[in-house]
């Protein structure tokens, strides 16, 4: 589904990506650990086609296309979603003509004929009890004056309205109490089939006894230093990320 | 980046859509300003003397007056004796039905989005629409007329109410207000009157649709509406214009009047041909409308959408006499390549427990200049009167100019004057965050803009609403970042 070959990617002059090579294939979780400023979050931010930043080396294709190609919304369109770190406001924009606009690109460019109002809302009902979402979360200007765990949860609730193909969680765990964790947990559960996947950027190894990975890759200092099985997060959590970059600058 | 860029280009390049012009036969006099012009208006008008008069005494002031240079605006030379004073169309008859009319002007009306036929069936609205100058036709003056509403052109008026003319002509916007206002008072062609009797409230939104059709001709519309005690309406007017390369100057003049506890809600949505993107042709767009609340606990508000024009000086305001009266005015200005709009309010507070509200939200992109004017003076009289203003700039990209000169004259110390104002770029982090939920970058600025401007579109009636957002979208040809 994601293939991605020696990638290295700067901003503003400064190497943050040196060298990334990464294989998801699909009905596959990922996760991705690291330290602060390891470059967890630029990595998601270039797959989704964040225009900051320059690639000087490297190939990712996605669902047999040059990923790199496309604009940002044509890859939201093939079915590339990124659950932001820091979703951000759009004052005056209500949640509920954004996801509209929003699925109904994701239509059209599958062909299909927008959804009528009745059956848009009848989807956001569905996917709001699904996650449990404050119905008056939906008539919100976008995020604005969301808390830090509404965003997180809003931000899964539109992954549920769109069902990507790829789903990147940037760190969505932060900031969930541990109830709305749970249900975030059940949710990206509960959307997983055989024919998706899933990468999950996280610091803690609590989200990962919920969505249980078949891969853990610790990315530190632009590369994926060491990859491993779900124990890798145990780990980690157990000593702590000295542990490898002691390791691996040697 | 560059694809954002070579998007926003591409739109950039996009024509002015409502860029033509309807083959209608003309009445059209001699270009060029005189006293004898003035008379030939007056007599081609068929206008009883005080008319005349009035032009008259507005045309020999206007020979003294200048025309305002404070505006942050730089306006070229404009030439008076190239100005066409008046063009009527030679086919003016009333019409009973739209099978009378000109198909050409129904088909005007279709090209500009205009379903007239719909518009009188559904939305209960009346249109009076102002075709260069001279209404064309008017519709719903029966329903009407029955509540005693007069909703008819300005001309008609003049023939069959001279009296309520007489009387109330001039009392928002005297002749000598300023420079463009003495020039219409002497040249005006048409426009609307519109008066509501004593306690009635209209059930219909009136609206008017502007248009200026003959090259070269000046347009000077006049409007006045009078709200008797107790009553109510709402006032549309919206317009387009077809493309010209010359530039037209347009100098209306709005006033309005209230009496106790009377509201009047006026709502603009103004797209002018704004020249096209190197800043060649466009319309001059000098406006003078202002608001008397005269009654106690009157209300006038004043609703705009602003995206036309090459040059907007315009300040619609209210004078609050009546004790308790309300004053609004809510505003959104959009720029755009070498658009340049200087546009905001006067509130002037006279009466006790007087009450303003400002909402200013500009929009500058391309290399457009944008400035909100606006003046909260409160005489010594009005005790405990309030004014809120709130003047935000939105800048797309970083070659286009956003100013506010706000004038606050306070003469009493029980009242309250809150101003705030805001400048702040488009958020690129915004339009990624639409973009990767699949919206292109076009409709992510739409939807931005207009969820910036929301606290103002929110006062326009529905139908201009959904019209306002539209062309706040398709307007939008800024550069971003
Ligand atoms: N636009 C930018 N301008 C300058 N530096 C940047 C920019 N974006 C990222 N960086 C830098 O790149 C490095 C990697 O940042 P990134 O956000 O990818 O880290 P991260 O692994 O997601 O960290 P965290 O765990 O704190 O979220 C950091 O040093 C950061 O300061
Ligand atoms: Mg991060």
């Amino acid at each position: 589904m994601l293939s991605i070959k020696n990638l290295r990617a700067s901003v503003e002059g400064k190497e943050i990506l040196k060298g990334i090579n990464l294989e998801v294939k699909t009905g596959e979780v990922h996760a991705i650990m690291g330290p602060n400023g390891s470059g967890k979050s630029t990595l998601a931010n270039i797959l989704a086609g964040k225009s900051d930043y320059e690639i000087l080396e490297g190939e990712v294709t996605f669902l047999g296309q040059d990923l790199l190609e496309l604009s940002p919304e044509v890859r939201s369109r093939s079915g590339l979603f990124l659950s932001f770190q820091y979703p951000v406001e759009i004052p005056g924009v209500p949640m509920i003509s954004f996801l509209k606009a929003s699925v109904n690109e994701h239509r059209k460019f599958k062909g299909l004929a927008p959804l009528t109002a009745g059956e848009f809302l009848k989807l956001m009902r569905a996917k709001k009890d699904m996650l449990h979402l404050d119905t008056e979360l939906t008539n919100r200007s976008v995020n604005e004056g969301f808390s830090g765990g509404e965003k997180k949860k809003n931000e899964i609730f539109q992954m549920a309205m769109l069902e990507p193909k790829l789903a990147i969680l940037d760190e969505t765990d932060s900031g969930l109490d541990i109830d709305a964790l749970r249900i975030v947990a059940e949710g990206v559960n509960a959307l997983k089939t055989p024919e998706n996947a899933t990468i999950i950027v996280t610091h803690y190894q609590r989200l990962l006894d919920y969505i249980i990975p078949d891969f853990v890759h610790v990315l530190h200092n632009g590369r994926i230093v060491k990859t491993g099985g779900k124990e890798l997060a145990f780990e980690l959590e157990e000593k702590g990320y000295d542990w490898i970059k002691n390791g691996n600058d040697q | 980046m560059e694809n954002q860029d070579k998007l926003l280009n591409d739109i950039t390049t996009q024509e002015y859509q409502y860029g033509f012009v309807t083959d209608i036969e003309t009445d059209v006099i001699p270009k060029g300003l005189s006293e004898d012009v003035v008379r030939l208006i007056s007599f081609k008008k068929k206008e009883p003397e005080f008319m005349l008069e009035f032009r008259l005494k507005a045309y020999r002031e206007w020979l003294k007056m200048k025309a305002p240079e404070w505006a942050h605006l730089r306006i070229p030379p404009i030439d008076f004796q190239e100005t066409i004073y008046y063009a009527a169309p030679r086919t003016s008859p009333k019409y009973q039905s739209l099978d009378e009319v000109d198909p050409e002007l129904l088909e005007t009306f279709k090209k500009l989005g205009i379903p007239i036929e719909e518009q009188k069936h559904l939305a209960g609205v009346a249109v009076d629409v102002v075709m260069d100058s001279v209404s064309v036709t008017t519709t719903f003056k029966k329903v009407l007329g029955e509540k005693g509403i007069i909703f008819c052109s300005f001309s008609e008026a003049l023939i069959e109410h001279p009296e309520l003319i007489k009387k109330y002509l001039g009392m928002s916007v005297p002749i000598t207000d300023n420079f463009f206002a003495a020039l219409n008072s002497a040249v005006f062609s048409d426009g609307s009157f519109c008066y509501i009797p004593k306690g009635v409230r209209c059930p219909m939104e009136l609206s008017t649709y502007f248009r200026i059709n003959t090259a070269g001709t000046g347009q000077f519309e006049r409007t006045l509406i009078i709200a008797e005690d107790d009553s109510y309406v709402s006032y549309l007017e919206g317009c387009t214009a077809p493309m010209r390369d010359e530039n037209q100057l347009h100098a209306a003049v709005v006033e309005i009047i209230a009496m106790d506890r009377a509201e009047v809600k006026y709502s603009t949505v103004q797209n002018w041909y704004p020249g096209d993107k190197n800043g060649i042709g466009g319309i001059y767009n000098f406006v003078t409308k202002r608001g008397i609340c005269r009654g106690e606990s009157s209300k006038i508000s004043w609703t705009q959408v602003e995206t036309g024009s090459a040059i907007t000086w315009k300040y619609p305001s209210c004078v609050l006499i009546g004790d308790n009266s309300v004053g609004e005015f809510n505003s959104v200005a959009l720029t755009n390549h070498h658009q340049q709009a200087d546009t905001g309010t006067k509130m002037i507070h006279i009466g006790k427990n007087t009450k303003s509200t400002i909402v200013s939200k500009g929009i500058s992109a391309g290399k457009s200049d944008n400035s909100y004017r606006g003046l909260v003076k409160v005489m010594p009289g009005a005790t405990n009167s309030r004014n809120y203003s709130q003047c935000d700039s939105l800048l797309l990209g970083s070659t286009c100019g956003a100013h506010t000169f706000p004038y606050i004259e306070v003469g009493n110390k029980s009242s309250i004057i809150e101003h705030e104002a805001t400048t702040s770029k488009i958020g690129e982090d915004q339009i990624f965050y639409c973009n990767q939920r699949g919206i292109s970058t076009e409709d992510a600025i739409g939807m931005i803009v207009n969820g910036y401007a929301r606290e103002v579109l929110n006062k326009l009636p529905m139908e201009f609403a959904v019209e306002a957002q539209k062309l706040l979208a398709i307007s939008l040809e800024g550069s971003v970042g």
